[in-house]
């Protein structure tokens, strides 16, 4: 990597695969994570997206390829790489039957942080995470909200300059959803930090990531901010309008505005129209009411979502597993997902 | 190295809170060295013994005042008499008895012609045990009458004295070093195995992956903070055994360093067997399964409960094999005939091989990836 890059990006992926015996999860996968942004992975489960951070964490080595985190070579250099992220995995690694001071005091020893410096730490993690009237409680009675605080704090023990977090938020009910994504939010105040998540929700992915890779059966389908993947997906905004009485030309005076894409009829004078132009579109349909001095009984919009988005660049609903990802023999904590 | 420490503190941590892992290193080999170290090795007392004389004679008087005097002292066997054999033997078809005696027809006549008569021993030999116990008996009774009435001045005979070097072992002080290895691989397979690979499943390595320990210290961490637990184990059994087996002046000072020595030396080699068992395993199950089969496999072979002198020759080469085998041998040689560390330099490189060959293929075979 070029000295002056080394500012700029934090992680450099390059052409990085891996297949397990039965599977290809990780297919030629090549993109770019800025320094201080949130990159999110988006896709759904058996995508690849854990098996993707499983190998930027060293934690699994790529078949094929390579990836620069942090300036350091995750094949080369791989002990330079763990000394400046943080990982918060998708399952707890916290051990149950130790406190959260233990937790993370323990994990601190193993940065090689001892004495008062681990001491230090510790409380100001736990207060960081909320947990300071939990210091000596063990990490099995934590709720899930908790754990995952605990494994938040574990994870920024060393301070580090990465922080990978693999699904932070599965499994949570939603208030501790929220709570974990004010303190992603947070995490990502602190100067210089970058964040790269993996989700499978897109309210998550479009409220917390300032750029987002879509991931379908291995492979990065499309990459940029939230806004622009949208913006790209054609005839994405739905409106949903009932006339009293019914139009007299039915869907034809409906098909020839601008920017609509399709419209069916619904029964009842109710039409659907997609419509690139979102809130514009619907405008006009009203104007079409008044000119044909017809009541408007009902009228929705809906704009662009990232379901939209996924939907428009892999051809299935981010709920539906395509066959040919699903996980393959490997199973338990080293397969992907 | 420090980072190798955070293993261990976690695991003393949990172990101190937890003495679960202690009482059940502790329970098998002490109830083991308890149970089995009273019912094995005593003398064999109160076999009912039939008694069925068929000559009347003044030579028979003198065999049943002989089987009655061991009946009211020795006590091997409590005769009783029966007037035909054939009732005799099906009471010890019925395991009423556990052997029978038959005085035959004309044997005061027969002894005192000289015509050499015989008495007739018949045994349940489904018990081994039982069986050589009275027979012993039986030849020693008649010893004693075929023993001349006055010695010749000069007698034709070579005797045999037995002189026992040591005192008189029981067999619950012979089980002893058996016990303490055995503690030592019940916490190398519970607090070292099974907890290996149960953290492993449950994803804590996982975390310890994605930081900057290596291999090396992982490995020296995992086996460290095992050979703490199992030395823990094993010198707790080794003191309460040796209360309650009495062992003679267990407590002088170079004795206990040299027994623990014994005991650091075969928890590094146990541990290390352990971890190098399971460096590629990650079903939980696994540990759980072998368990019983490796305790079998190196428990047994060793001589720990019973002499490998008495083994086939296949079953020798196996306890050779044995790392456990040289972990007894060391222990029953310092706690049973104080021999010094001199006596056992054998088995403290046997120990100390084993050590470095387990240890050399766990880092062959450990992995420090998923």
């Amino acid at each position: 990597m070029e000295a002056n890059k080394q500012s700029s990006v934090a992680i450099d992926v390059g052409g990085i695969s891996k297949r397990f015996p039965a599977l290809l999860a990780v297919d030629n996968v090549s993109f770019t994570v800025n320094t201080g942004e949130i990159f999110g992975l988006l896709g759904p489960n058996g995508a690849g997206k854990s098996t993707l951070i499983r190998m930027l964490t060293t934690l699994v080595p790529p078949t094929s390829g390579t990836a620069m985190v942090a300036g350091h070579d995750i094949i080369r250099d791989p002990n330079a790489v763990r000394s400046n992220i943080g990982v918060i995995p998708q399952n707890m690694t916290s051990d149950p039957e130790l406190t959260c001071a233990e937790n993370i005091g323990i994990h601190a020893r193993l940065f090689g942080i001892t004495g008062e410096q681990r001491r230090k730490r510790t409380e100001e993690l736990l207060a960081a995470v909320g947990l300071s009237d939990r210091a000596n409680a063990m990490a099995a009675t934590l709720s899930g909200g908790m754990r995952r605080r605990l494994e938040i704090a574990r994870g920024m023990v060393h301070n580090p300059q990465i922080l990978f977090l693999d699904e932070p938020t599965t499994g949570l009910d939603p208030v501790s959803r929220i709570s974990v994504w004010e303190m992603i939010t947070h995490l990502r105040a602190q100067e210089g930090r970058t964040l790269f998540l993996t989700t499978h929700y897109m309210d998550e992915a479009d409220r917390l990531c300032d750029r987002l890779a879509i991931v379908d059966k291995g492979k990065v389908v499309a990459l940029d901010t939230p806004v622009s993947l949208k913006s790209q997906v054609p005839g994405a905004s739905r409106i949903e309008l009932q006339f009293a009485p019914d139009l007299p030309n039915g869907t034809a005076d409906l098909e020839k505005l601008p920017g609509v894409k399709s419209v069916r009829s619904l029964g009842s004078a109710t039409y659907r129209v997609s419509s690139d132009r979102g809130p514009i579109a619907a405008q006009e349909l009203i104007e079409v009411a008044q000119r044909y001095k017809l009541e408007l009984k009902a009228l929705s919009v809906q704009s662009t979502t990232l379901d939209d988005v996924f939907l428009h660049y892999t051809g299935h609903g981010l709920t539906e597993v395509p066959e040919t990802a699903a996980p393959g023999g490997r199973g338990g904590r080293g397969g992907h997902s | 190295m420090k980072r190798a420490l955070a293993l261990v503190e976690r695991d003393m941590r949990k172990f101190r809170r937890s003495p679960a892992l202690l009482f059940a290193s502790l329970m098998l080999p002490l109830v083991q060295l308890v149970i089995l170290g009273n019912a094995f090795g005593g003398n064999i007392k109160n076999v009912n013994m039939g008694v069925v004389n068929l000559d009347r004679g003044p030579e028979s008087v003198d065999v049943l005042e002989r089987v009655r005097a061991v009946g009211a002292n020795a006590r091997t066997f409590l005769p009783s008499d029966y007037t035909d054999e054939s009732t005799a033997i099906a009471d010890l078809r019925k395991g009423l008895l556990g052997g029978v005696l038959i005085i035959p027809q004309h044997y005061s006549r027969d002894l005192l012609e000289q015509h050499q008569p015989h008495l007739a021993l018949v045994t349940d030999n489904t018990d081994r045990s039982v069986a050589g116990a009275i027979g012993d008996q039986m030849s020693q009774l008649v010893t004693s009458i075929n023993a001349p009435q006055v010695m010749p001045r000069e007698p034709q005979q070579a005797l045999l004295d037995v002189v026992e070097v040591y005192p008189y072992i029981d067999y619950i002080k012979y089980l002893l070093p058996g016990s303490v290895a055995l503690a030592i691989f019940v916490t190398a397979m519970i607090g070292g195995g099974m907890l290996f690979i149960d953290d492993k499943s449950r994803g804590l390595h996982e975390g310890y992956m994605v930081t900057p320990i290596t291999k090396w210290e992982l490995i020296l961490g995992f086996n460290l903070s095992g050979t703490i637990k199992a030395v823990l184990a094993g010198e707790t059994v080794l003191v309460l055994g040796a209360v309650v087996a009495r062992v003679p002046n267990f407590f002088e000072p170079v004795r206990l360093i040299e027994l623990t020595f014994m005991v650091i030396l075969t928890s590094i080699a146990l541990i290390g067997m352990m971890f190098f068992i399971m460096a590629r395993i990650s079903d939980p199950l696994v540990p759980r399964a072998i368990f019983g089969v490796l305790n079998t496999l190196l428990f047994f072979p060793s001589g720990a409960v019973y002499p490998i002198a008495g083994f086939p020759k296949w079953l020798r080469v196996m306890s050779e094999c044995d790392p456990f085998t040289y972990a007894v041998h060391a222990l029953r040689s310092l706690l049973l005939k104080d021999s010094g560390i001199t006596a056992v330099t054998t088995d403290i490189f046997a120990l100390m091989l084993t050590s470095v060959i387990v240890l050399s293929g766990s880092a062959l075979l450990f992995r420090r990836t998923l």
